[in-house]
């Protein structure tokens, strides 16, 4: 039973050992928030690497740093790790961190069941990697997964897939994923019922409303890949027929099952990142974020129109014309309110007092990098131009513009605005402008020509290349983006570890923020705030702050 | 994990996390079952051979099921009738006569099961037919069973006086929550299998 705790230990008195333990059994939502988002980050270097493998092997054409295969598994593991292992756990980490403190709550509605999803997901992520080791099962071939990470069918039958790695790419991913599961009903059921008194619903952060809209659009999409993945295990281990040709299954209908759940995650992926950035810039540019309610309306409309657009990833296989015309205009229509969204922001920063810290930086960066890639996901969206570049370096260039130049910029900049709550101290801010123009760099040599390479028609997932295709010179500038990312990361993990000793104290309101996370101290007491506090406007650590002037008077 | 003070701070106005928690389970179950449902309405028809829901589906025996089962969604709300009244009594009779219809319901799809693969030869690797069949209709008993182990649980706890009406009585409300789910998945997979998959 956890009673508020009357008498905190102090971590720094606990023995290494008693201190892992007390991470081990913990039920704190901060605790668990911040081992998913280190987690995540260690398997963002992971996943880096592998990266690293496939660019070093497209370097130069015929180059043969790995093998066919050994590529093959590279960007199965590349793409399983950054989606599932990377983007879920930081970003629902930063739900889990951040959601009960900006509500007002002392912790998530379950906690025991909080803890669960995270050790639900660790050990997910560990049977996926134990394929390295495990996925030649009896066969002597294979090693791990090499599908690609929507793993289509015919590929993943027992006829193509010989051995285990497919089979452990279905049962890690299924168990993290009942992870990401039990966090999304935490997550609405926290934001529903724990709202502190006076926190309506228009009074919650941006970042909440993001966070409850995801939480939805998990307990829709996952349960549908969770059910795609036992028809799989059926086929494999059973002899079931779902996506055997030869017993008239159909393949077509693992992509639809697959882009149904697959479509949804992108923007599991990337609604927080929004989130985020709608905390952080108006705070940046000494402004009420402008249009709020549109902003909400935006979030529900981008959730419930992502249900309907999955066919667009399927353009190229032949579906009748009218399917096609539904899923390119379904498609074109989530760019509307994903545009309003991208004006508001602007028009949030519009004549405001703009800070350029490195947190602002990178939410500026992220503004411009995400709506590149939006750009190209409209274009992708045309069906003919579609039929031209599917499958293609282009695609390859556009989701590299959106994730990375969405949601890891996004989320560096949730980590250098919140990492003084987190810990109590500043990270180092010329170190962090370092970090965040390394990475521009780096990301627009690697991921820009890719756009080209694509157009000239180099296709995706291609270990090797002949000479005298024109590709050699894109393909030469992506890899020299590398070095500048693993430069930009390793200053920041330099960082953080630096700023963890020696970083300037924080105190609790470092930025002059103005919602509730920041009304407590910096890191937080285990129970979040001694008392609870309560909410007068959508800005309710304003109103403390300026009572001549408070927000609600605006209301 | 109940005593957890920030009970106290829940605006009165807002729903039990609780039930916001088994909604959301059940909505989640729902997009679950719904896959399985798309798979046995897109295959239906496309079998490559034998044998046919024509052929074998014996409707009589699982219209007698279906009542069982439903019936248990009435029963479960009588024992939580007693609960609420703290006549535990009741409560158990009807909770035994809960378990026992939701029983019969898995003893019938087991005698429906055994008829397929002993007398029809049909299992899930015949055809797209016993394939999605085994699947949508297993997953289903899969969760009966869960539910039963849930009421069960219930049951037993009571009878050995663990059970407190101000205490538990959301809880097993909770629990009637998932079995209805349970109740009306059975509906809509009824209506599947049962009648647009015997269409010729």
């Amino acid at each position: 039973m956890t009673t508020a705790p009357i008498h905190p230990i102090n971590e720094a008195d606990m023995g290494l050992g008693s201190r892992v333990h007390s991470w081990v059994i913990s039920v704190d939502h901060k605790k668990l928030g911040l081992m998913y988002i280190g987690i995540g980050l260690i398997f963002f270097v992971i996943g880096g690497i592998e990266a690293t493998l496939m660019r070093l092997q497209l370097l130069k054409p015929l180059n043969d740093v790995l093998t066919p295969q050994g590529f093959n598994q590279m960007f199965t593991m590349h793409g399983t790790t950054m989606v599932f292992l990377v983007g879920m756990p930081i970003l629902l980490g930063f739900g889990n961190y951040l959601i009960p403190l900006m509500i007002g709550a002392r912790d998530m509605a379950f906690p025991r069941l909080n803890a669960f999803g995270l050790w639900l997901f660790i050990f997910g992520g560990l049977l996926l990697y134990y394929s390295f080791i495990g996925g030649d099962g009896l066969y002597g071939m294979g090693g791990a997964p090499d599908t690609g990470w929507f793993a289509y069918s015919p590929l993943t039958s027992k006829a193509f897939s010989v051995g285990h790695a497919t089979d452990y790419w279905i049962l890690g991913i299924m168990v993290s994923g009942f992870g990401s599961m039990t966090t999304a009903i935490n997550f609405l059921a926290t934001i529903v019922c724990m709202r502190c008194p006076g926190m309506k619903w228009m009074r919650m952060p941006l970042f909440v409303w993001l966070m409850l809209t995801v939480g939805v659009l998990v307990l829709v999409a996952l349960p549908v890949l969770t059910g795609a993945q036992v028809m799989l295990l059926f086929d494999r281990f059973l002899g079931a027929h779902f996506f055997d040709p030869q017993q008239q299954g159909s393949v077509i209908f693992w992509q639809h099952l697959f882009w149904f759940f697959g479509h949804p995650e992108v923007y599991i992926l990337i609604l927080p990142a929004f989130g985020m950035i709608c905390e952080i810039i108006p705070v940046f540019s000494r402004k009420v974020i402008f249009g709020y309610p549109l902003m909400v309306a935006a979030t529900l409309s981008i959730a419930f129109i992502s249900l309907g657009v999955w066919a667009h990833h399927m353009f190229s296989i032949g579906m009748p014309p009218w399917l096609n015309s539904i899923f390119a205009a379904s498609t074109f229509l989530i760019a509307v309110p994903t545009g309003m969204k991208i004006f508001n922001w602007i028009g949030t920063m519009w004549g405001g007092q703009i800070r350029f810290t490195v947190s602002m930086m990178f939410a500026t960066g992220f503004l411009v990098m995400f709506l590149f890639g939006g750009l190209t996901g409209i274009m992708l969206a045309v069906v003919p131009f579609d039929w031209q570049l599917s499958d293609s370096y282009f695609v390859v260039g556009h989701f590299h513009y959106v994730l990375f130049g969405g949601t890891i910029l996004a989320v560096f900049s949730a980590i250098f605005y919140w990492f003084p709550k987190a810990t109590g101290r500043m990270l180092s801010e010329p170190m962090g402008k370092w970090t965040f123009w390394l990475l521009m760099i780096g990301l627009t040599l690697a991921f820009l020509p890719m756009h080209l390479s694509g157009m000239l028609g180099m296709p995706r997932r291609v270990y090797t290349y002949q000479p005298g295709r024109g590709f050699e010179i894109w393909n030469l500038i992506s890899t020299i983006g590398v070095p500048f990312q693993i430069l930009g990361v390793l200053l920041f993990v330099i960082n953080v570890i630096k700023s963890l000793i020696h970083g300037r104290v924080a105190g609790p309101d470092p930025w002059d923020a103005w919602t509730l996370e920041w009304a407590t101290s910096s890191p937080p007491p285990s129970e979040n705030f001694p008392k609870i506090p309560t909410c007068t406007s959508a800005r309710p650590l304003w109103d403390r702050k300026h009572p001549e002037d408070p927000d609600f008077f605006y209301e | 994990m109940t005593s957890m003070p920030q009970t106290n701070f829940i605006p009165s106005s807002a729903p039990s996390r609780g039930k916001v928690g088994m909604a959301c389970l059940i909505f989640a179950e729902c997009w679950f079952f719904a896959g399985f449902i798309v798979a046995y309405l897109f295959y239906i028809g496309k079998s490559s051979s034998g044998p046919l829901p024509r052929e074998v589906i014996d409707i009589k025996p699982v219209l007698v099921n279906s009542v069982a089962l439903i019936a248990s969604s009435f029963t479960v709300v009588a024992a939580l009738r007693g609960l609420a009244r703290g006549a535990m009594g009741t409560f158990r009779f009807w909770m035994l006569l809960t378990i026992l219809l939701g029983g019969y319901f898995i003893f019938g799809t087991a005698m429906e099961w055994r008829g397929f693969i002993v007398d029809h030869h049909l299992t899930i690797r015949t055809n797209l037919f016993g394939t999605t069949y085994y699947s949508l209709v297993g997953f289903h008993a899969f969760h009966v069973i869960v539910g039963l182990f849930l009421l069960a649980t219930v049951l037993v706890l009571s009878l050995m006086g663990h059970i407190q009406v101000v205490r538990d009585h959301l809880r097993v409300e909770l629990i009637s929550w998932y079995w209805h789910f349970v109740d009306a998945v059975w509906i809509v997979v009824f209506t599947t299998v049962y009648i647009v998959g015997m269409r010729p």
